[in-house]
């Protein structure tokens, strides 16, 4: 039971030359120029560097890998493109990147049976390009989609703009290839609906490089609707927009997507991309609709109508696709938006009941006072989860530290008002004092021995995720009643 | 029934190392392996905690009637997605427990894919939660998914968290008479395009196909699809997810799953074809249907059968070495003593 961080003192030189009989030298970096891109992934304000970068080409060279790391006691770090934003790939001091970025071949896709198998490093939005061809595409769709990989989503259960009515990776995977820590492969899920035996791939996607390195996934393709159009709502107050979504889902609606901005996001987008906000709306709510154009135009209709008895200010409904586009280039182009008037940005991921989000909000801007600091709203409204950029300036003494306590303090109100510190972006190393605050200690418990059936070294990802209850103690969160938690006697400071 | 009554019996056999068989209604007593163990009836630990229709969540006691929460759903005109059967009075952590879904479960996805959250009793008496009441949570392993399929072996479940989502606003269902082959490449070729198909149920050369959703998308995909339509379709459906349809009467049934596409192997005894293709059954005792079903990339189980032949081939299809491995694991990280439904997944754990 991992009750302390494990500690790992990897040699050097010896790791190196054990590397160089399993890859050729242009699968593997150990110069320290080569590794500085590898220091860290979306979440720039983490960096550490690994010993060696590992590129491997085949299955086979990330089996050698994954036992030599094993033998050797190195911790391995798998990583895609990097675009997580929760420091989930960022390198141990004492291990090994393992990239997956050479996985990048779409091996099939099966327009009869309706999926595609593709390696990890394939981006997401490739494999939607791939299935165009036969009118099927795969339904989650990260922001990131343009860059990040299918193996990335795997690992962190990405979702998207449409996951509220399509679901998220889970939801989307059939089945993955999975290596583990001492090289044994393992397929787990098939193209038949279930497997048997227990449901593993939900337990392997989300589990951030944790328990396994997946080398090739199996998703599920879905027909391209024939038709999509957004309706975009004003409104002069954020819990009345708050209330409309909550009025679309009591009319029996489900729509294809569901997103609100707030007033701060709509100013920092609309100079950006000339959506033609309405930068007087103290929000905005952007409701799509897709099926055939019948049932759009029905569903159109009636979340209209739904819309104005709550109370909306003015009501757009986008008429060709590239209006469609252009309602849609602001939310999506909202964080590089904001990324210019700001020096930086810290991306937070909560959820919350839907209903909690007027509070929320309130206790946000409470929070913005509270840290001297800026903050604007972007988030998916249908599912309640919530994207508050919190602004900072690096260069400043204090003010990184300041936004950190004014994310952890959204975190913590998240996981108080009924709902979880990450919704989509992951726990990585990011939010793992946090975890601390939504779980105790017979379930942080429970997570550590998961992890001992799958990697009883504790080699993959070490230090992410999951938080030893040492960190927790640390932390101050984790409640000892007279003294009332496993093995009491050891010392945990 | 408290839960610290499930914690007590569970600690109790914890300590002595008593096997425990955990029953809700015992609907599904049919289902898996052998039971064995001490009965521990929990179907006393019901109620619905929590429904809050516009955050589309229902929390409910393991021992809570399916019937029960539908009817509450019914009222705000929502609906468990996955159809579950509810059978002579199952209850939501059986539902769960065993993982099976009904009719809509091609277009809405599985019992797992609904389950939002569980409130657990693992094999040492301890209460854990994981996940919770919104649809969006990465935080930590998925370990109520896991749950969903684990027939108790993992954890007693006393109380889950589903996702729920609203009645379609229309329904209609058509028949086409249809041999098993012409059936299979029917509904392969309408599954890749765009029209809003909520069942398929395939028997002795006929159809039936369910269109949900707005009016006038299932009107426009009814012109689309021809076909007949049918009358009492409510009653039809009805009876393929309580598996009271006749296709279902066998002393040896069992079922298939497999890719939509995968032909029909060459077995006798095929009695209903369901999701899209993706679940087959027959019935009769036959040797070669594990093997066969493996072949086409799927598995069988032998769904229900006398227990002598449940001993001989067992419930559900074997593990390789490698998962079977990482499964007795996964049971000891939850149940270290092994006495949480022993036998009932698979004789190993």
């Amino acid at each position: 039971m991992s009750s302390t961080e494990p500690v790992f003192q990897t040699d050097r030189s010896a790791l190196a030359r054990r590397l160089k009989t399993i890859l050729p030298p242009h699968c593997l970096l150990i110069d320290e120029e080569d590794l500085r891109p590898y220091e860290c992934d979306g979440l720039t304000a983490y960096r550490e560097l690994p010993m060696a970068v590992c590129l491997p080409e085949t299955e086979g060279q990330v089996i050698d890998v994954l036992r030599n790391c094993h033998q050797l006691g190195v911790p391995v770090v798998a990583r895609g493109a990097g675009t997580g934003l929760s420091g989930g790939a960022m390198p141990h001091a004492q291990g090994v990147v393992l990239s997956l970025a050479r996985f990048n071949k779409i091996l099939r896709v099966d327009r009869e049976a309706r999926l595609a198998v593709v390696q990890p490093g394939v981006r997401n939005l490739a494999v939607s390009e791939a299935a165009a061809p036969f009118g099927l595409y795969y339904a989650p769709d990260p922001s990131s989609q343009i860059a990040c990989t299918l193996g990335g989503n795997v690992a962190e259960n990405s979702g998207g703009v449409h996951c509220l009515k399509y679901g998220l990776t889970v939801h989307n995977v059939l089945r993955i290839r999975v290596i583990s820590i001492e090289g044994e492969v393992f397929e787990i899920g098939s193209e038949a609906p279930d497997a048997a035996g227990y449901d593993l791939l939900a337990l392997l996607i989300g589990s951030e490089g944790m328990l396994g390195v997946v080398t090739e996934v199996t998703v599920k393709l879905v027909p391209k609707p024939e038709l999509a159009q957004v309706v975009m709502a004003s409104f002069d107050d954020v819990a009345k927009a708050g209330d409309a979504v909550a009025a679309i889902i009591a009319a029996g609606i489900i729509p294809a997507g569901l997103e609100m901005m707030d007033k701060p996001a709509t100013a920092a987008v609309e100079p950006f991309v000339k959506a033609g906000y309405d930068l007087n709306a103290e929000a905005i709510l952007l409701c799509e609709s897709d099926g055939t154009p019948e049932e759009v135009a029905e569903e159109i209709a009636r979340v209209t109508e739904v819309l104005n008895a709550a109370g909306a200010s003015e009501i757009r409904v986008s008429q060709s696709e590239a209006e469609r586009l252009r309602f849609w280039a602001g939310r999506k182009a909202a964080f590089p938006a904001v990324g210019r008037i700001t020096p930086d940005y810290y991306c937070m991921d909560g959820t919350i009941p839907r209903k909690r989000l007027a509070e929320m909000l309130s206790a946000i801007a409470g929070m913005e006072i509270k840290y001297g600091l800026r903050c604007a709203n972007v988030f998916h409204a249908g599912d309640g989860n919530l994207h508050p950029l919190i602004m900072y300036d690096a260069s400043q003494p204090g003010n990184w530290e300041r936004a950190e306590a004014f994310g952890a303090e959204i975190l913590e109100l998240s996981v108080a008002l009924g709902g979880s510190i990450t919704g989509e972006h992951g726990v990585g190393i990011e939010k793992i004092n946090q975890m601390c605050s939504q779980y105790a200690t017979p379930e942080l418990e429970a997570f550590h021995r998961i992890k001992a059936a799958f990697d009883e070294s504790g080699l993959l990802n070490p230090g992410k995720a999951v938080p030893s209850l040492h960190r927790c103690a640390e932390y101050g969160r984790m409640h000892v009643h007279h003294g009332d938690v496993k093995f009491p006697e050891l010392e945990r400071f | 029934m408290t839960l610290d009554k499930i914690v007590l019996a569970v600690r109790s056999a914890h300590a002595s190392h008593t096997p425990l068989r955990i029953r809700g209604a015992g609907s599904k007593d049919f289902y898996g392996g052998l039971l064995a163990g001490d009965l521990l009836d929990v179907s006393g630990y019901r109620g619905i905690t929590a429904y809050e229709p516009t955050e589309l969540y229902m929390t409910a006691r393991c021992g809570t009637p399916l019937s029960e929460i539908e009817a509450v759903l019914a009222e705000k005109g929502q609906m468990l997605a996955f159809e579950p059967p509810q059978f002579s009075g199952a209850t939501a952590g059986g539902c769960v427990a065993a993982g099976l879904s009904g009719p809509r479960r091609q277009q809405a996805g599985a019992v797992r894919d609904f389950v939002l959250g569980v409130k657990l009793v693992d094999g040492s008496g301890q209460v854990l939660k994981f996940g919770g009441q919104v649809m969006k949570n990465v935080a930590g392993y998925d370990v109520s998914r896991l749950i969903a399929g684990s027939l108790g072996t993992l954890g007693v479940i006393a109380e889950v968290t589903l996702k729920v989502l609203p009645k379609p606003v229309a329904e209609q269902t058509l028949v086409f008479a249809l041999d098993q082959t012409e059936a299979l490449k029917k509904l392969n070729h309408w599954g890749g395009q765009p029209l809003p198909i909520s069942a398929s149920f395939w028997h002795q050369g006929q159809l039936w196909l369910r269109l949900s959703g707005a009016g006038a998308a299932v009107e426009a995909a009814c012109r689309k699809l021809g076909g007949t339509s049918a009358v009492n379709s409510d009653q039809h459906w009805h009876s393929v997810r309580e598996q009271a349809h006749p296709a279902f009467a066998s002393d040896v049934l069992w079922r298939l799953a497999l890719p939509s596409t995968a032909p029909c192997p060459g077995l006798d005894g095929l009695r209903a074809i369901e999701w899209g293709g993706a679940l087959r059954w027959y019935a009769g005792e036959q040797a070669a249907i594990r093997g066969a079903a493996a072949r086409l990339g799927g598995h069988a189980v032998l769904y229900r059968a006398p227990e002598s032949l449940r001993c001989l081939e067992g419930a559900f299809a074997p593990l390789s070495p490698a998962l079977l491995a990482l499964h007795r694991r996964l049971k000891k990280a939850f149940d270290p003593k092994g006495i949480l439904n022993p036998g009932r997944l698979y004789a190993e754990f």
